[in-house]
């Protein structure tokens, strides 16, 4: 008689203890939510960034690009290049619009190299995948932000970007920074997905991306980058859409990027 | 009572494994008052009041965490003395306590906390 | 109940000390990962998800195939499978764990996984994947116990578990869909964005799980005095040979549509499994293998009298498991990152510690199956006995 009172006083507790452990942060997400949306559509901008491939060929400005933002966010340089971890790099036309690679691309394009980094898309495969809501796109400027202390790195992200924007940290990246490390930006530790962010450090100071003013320090790369709002009409980018012809990454996907490439 | 020599064992290893915290770290505390912490010398006061950052610094930081990551926000005004902020671990808050071992270090290891934010977050001086 | 894991044979505690043996090696190498990151595994930037989330997706169509034995036994009152059903449900309950085990070892940040359950993301399949999955766990662990503890006691089980076995049902078919899901809504991955995966998926689910059950059942019936019953074990044959067939069936359909159509973006994956890209060919040895077993099975299991026949099943059951694990858990995953998106071939192969910590994981598994059936073949006994 008391082992049966003693079981069933067991089970109910197991169950109330299941109940509790799955309802409360079920309901804290439910209350939560609101918060998330007050913070609030004050200005809702659209970064976005239109790349001059003509003016990107020299190899001066593409790796004055990729060493600025590298060097500003503590990108570690790995030597496997099977772990690298990259934000903007170059990569040859057929490989970035195989779309567009057809036989017979004109001497300008074939085997060119074109800078390629994360397209901070208006309808972002990555952030639809992340089950933590580790990355997102930020309603404030659009920017496809990642939060670092939130990621567990499941790299669902990787496996959903059809950019091959994202990079993971297999290991701890401190060995491979360049030194003196700038405590302007934090490292990341060994597990967690990185890829540009846009400079969003930056835009906060009123400065442009890391990239956009190496570029302007070479001699003649002036206008290999352009970045702008996409959603002010008299912005610098639009003004520059308007005119220009350009092509995006895999449009077929429907992640709408906001990389626009001027070929 | 056939098993009681089992039990007998199985009592004294659960004894000694739930008391490991206690036998463990006997001797181990090298000061029984809480730690000196070397204060930055030329401000009279943290961003909030010293008893409250105390308790709550960690909260703090991770609110800031979500205003600056998550929102885009970049200043935060001080309920106590109204002064304004800007939210950054590394940028404000080490700016002043710029000496990790006398200060942050002492307090953690007293409290037996080990928190991982200079995994990521760089201190200005620490840049080896 | 479950004190009946506690006592057995000398042979039972060796079979407990070889898993245990397995696992040990598994804890160490898993360490060694938590110490120096994900670079131990043999995954890369372009590779991001190898053995470990192939295994997942491998045993999740195990857990799934649970509902092979329910759904008759319930639903259609067949009573050959009544021995059988309790095999069915605690081999979903260990498949499940492994699963769950899978995952975990595949994170870069284990510690912060409860963030999943904290910041809810209804927006991504990870996240209802999660939640189905445990949800089955429950169901069947419930279901299990307390039909089980029915059957000991001599009773008929509580209204109400009835109620949760209609509901494991339909449960076992969305958790292999919702695996599917994972892969299949993906436009970055052409070879995984095909509306047949989540019917691939059950196919094979359906042909590998009985598969593994009817080796445990002979297994059982070799070792011990359990005996699931020659038309349990010719029934799951069937049920083998169908879902095999239409397994095959499914795989066929597929490299239609993807080489007759001849978009490189299809091609070019299936291109690199059988025949190598670009000079790489590292799976194609494999996928040969995977494609002879599975046709020799499908065609093999078409005769009764081989069904019949326990000395052919056995081994044929075995090519059965083996065909589906090297195409669920080796060539699924993998090949969907190869070619990249920007066009480049990274092969990827596991390393050791990625091979100890995979066997690990299945010895935790096979570990929890070998304490759930010694319990149900202990209580068994005796119930046979009196």
């Amino acid at each position: 008689m008391m082992n049966e009172d003693r079981r069933s006083f067991l089970k109910k507790t197991g169950r109330a203890a299941v109940g509790l452990g799955l309802g409360l942060p079920i309901l804290e997400a439910a209350c939560s939510r609101p918060r998330a949306g007050a913070a609030g559509a004050a200005s809702s901008r659209q970064w976005a960034m239109v790349i001059d491939v003509e003016k990107c060929l020299r190899d001066e400005v593409r790796s004055a690009c990729a060493q600025a933002c590298h060097r500003a966010h503590n990108v570690p340089r790995i030597p496997d290049s099977e772990e690298e971890v990259k934000w903007i790099w170059s990569e040859d036309f057929e490989a970035v619009f195989p779309d567009q690679a057809h036989a017979h691309l004109p001497d300008s394009l074939k085997d060119k190299p074109v800078l390629v980094l994360c397209n901070h898309c208006t309808h972002p495969a990555c952030v639809k995948v992340c089950p933590t809501k580790a990355t997102w796109k930020r309603e404030k400027d659009g920017i496809v932000m990642m939060d670092m202390h939130r990621c567990i790195g499941c790299r669902y992200c990787m496996a959903a970007c059809p950019y091959g924007a994202r990079s993971f940290n297999w290991q701890d990246p401190r060995p491979y920074l360049e030194r003196p490390i700038r405590p302007e930006f934090p490292t990341r530790e060994k597990g967690v997905v990185e890829k540009c962010n846009f400079c969003a450090e930056r835009l906060r100071d009123g400065r442009e991306p890391a990239c956009v003013e190496a570029t302007k320090n070479v001699p003649g790369g002036e206008g290999a980058l352009t970045f702008g709002d996409l959603s002010e009409p008299n912005s610098n980018v639009c003004a520059l859409l308007r005119k220009r012809r350009t092509i995006v990454r895999k449009l077929s996907a429907g992640t709408g990027p906001n990389v626009f490439y001027i070929v | 009572m056939r098993d009681k020599g089992r039990i007998i064992v199985g009592l004294v290893v659960f004894v000694v494994l739930v008391t490991y915290p206690l036998w463990n770290n006997l001797g181990a505390a090298e000061n029984t008052s809480p730690p000196e912490l070397a204060l930055p010398k030329d401000k009279t006061h943290c961003i909030e009041e010293k008893e409250y950052m105390t308790a709550n610094h960690m909260d703090l930081l991770n609110k800031w965490r979500d205003a600056v990551v998550r929102n885009g926000d970049r200043y935060y005004t001080s309920q106590s003395f109204g002064e304004r902020y800007e939210m950054s671990l590394t940028k404000t808050c080490m700016n002043c306590h710029n000496d990790r071992e006398k200060f942050c270090i002492r307090c953690h290891d007293y409290a037996n906390v080990q928190p991982s934010c200079w995994g990521c977050h760089v201190e200005p001086k620490e840049t080896e | 109940m479950l004190e009946n894991a506690f006592r057995g044979s000398k042979r039972y505690w060796l079979l407990l000390g070889f898993w245990v043996l397995l696992i040990v090696p598994g804890l160490a190498a898993y360490a060694l990962q938590m110490a120096d990151g994900l670079t131990v595994t043999g995954m890369s930037r372009d590779v991001t998800w190898g053995l470990y989330i192939a295994q997942f997706t491998f045993l999740v169509g195990v857990a799934a195939s649970a509902v092979m034995v329910v759904l008759p036994y319930y639903l259609h009152n067949y009573k050959a499978f009544g021995r059988m059903v309790i095999l069915g449900e605690f081999l979903a309950v260990a498949a499940v764990a492994m699963c769950t085990l899978f995952i975990f070892v595949d994170l870069g940040q284990p510690r912060r996984v409860l963030n999943v359950l904290l910041h809810p993301a209804p927006n991504s399949v990870m996240f209802w994947d999660m939640m189905v999955l445990s949800g089955y766990l429950l169901l069947n662990l419930v279901i299990g116990c307390v039909t089980f503890d029915a059957e000991r006691k001599g009773a008929p089980p509580p209204r109400w578990a009835k109620w949760l076995v209609y509901l494991s049902i339909p449960w076992a078919i969305s958790i292999h869909t919702v695996t599917a899901f994972l892969y299949s809504g993906l436009a970055a991955r052409p070879f995984w964005m095909t509306a047949i995966l989540a019917p691939r998926f059950l196919a094979s689910a359906f042909a590998s799980g009985p598969s593994l059950l009817i080796i445990l059942a002979l297994i059982l019936r070799k070792f011990t005095r359990f005996d699931a019953g020659k038309e349990a074990i010719g029934k799951l044959a069937v049920i083998v040979a169908y879902a095999m067939a239409i397994n095959l069936f499914f795989v066929l359909v597929e490299l239609f549509t993807g080489l007759y159509s001849g978009m490189p973006h299809h091609v070019d994956h299936f291109e690199y499994l059988f025949v190598g890209l670009h000079g790489h060919a590292a799976l194609a040895p494999w996928m040969w293998v995977c494609e002879i077993l599975t046709v020799g099975c499908v065609v093999l299991l078409l005769f009764p009298g081989v069904r019949a026949n326990e000395k052919l099943l056995a081994p044929l059951c075995l090519a059965v498991i083996v065909a589906i694990w090297i195409e669920k858990g080796i060539a699924m995953v993998v090949a969907a990152f190869i070619p990249s998106p920007l066009g480049k071939v990274t092969e990827y192969a596991p390393t050791a510690p990625e091979i100890v910590i995979t066997i690990g994981v299945y010895a935790i598994g096979f570990l929890i199956l070998t304490v759930l059936y010694k319990m149900v073949l202990t209580v068994r006994g005796r119930l046979e006995v009196t």
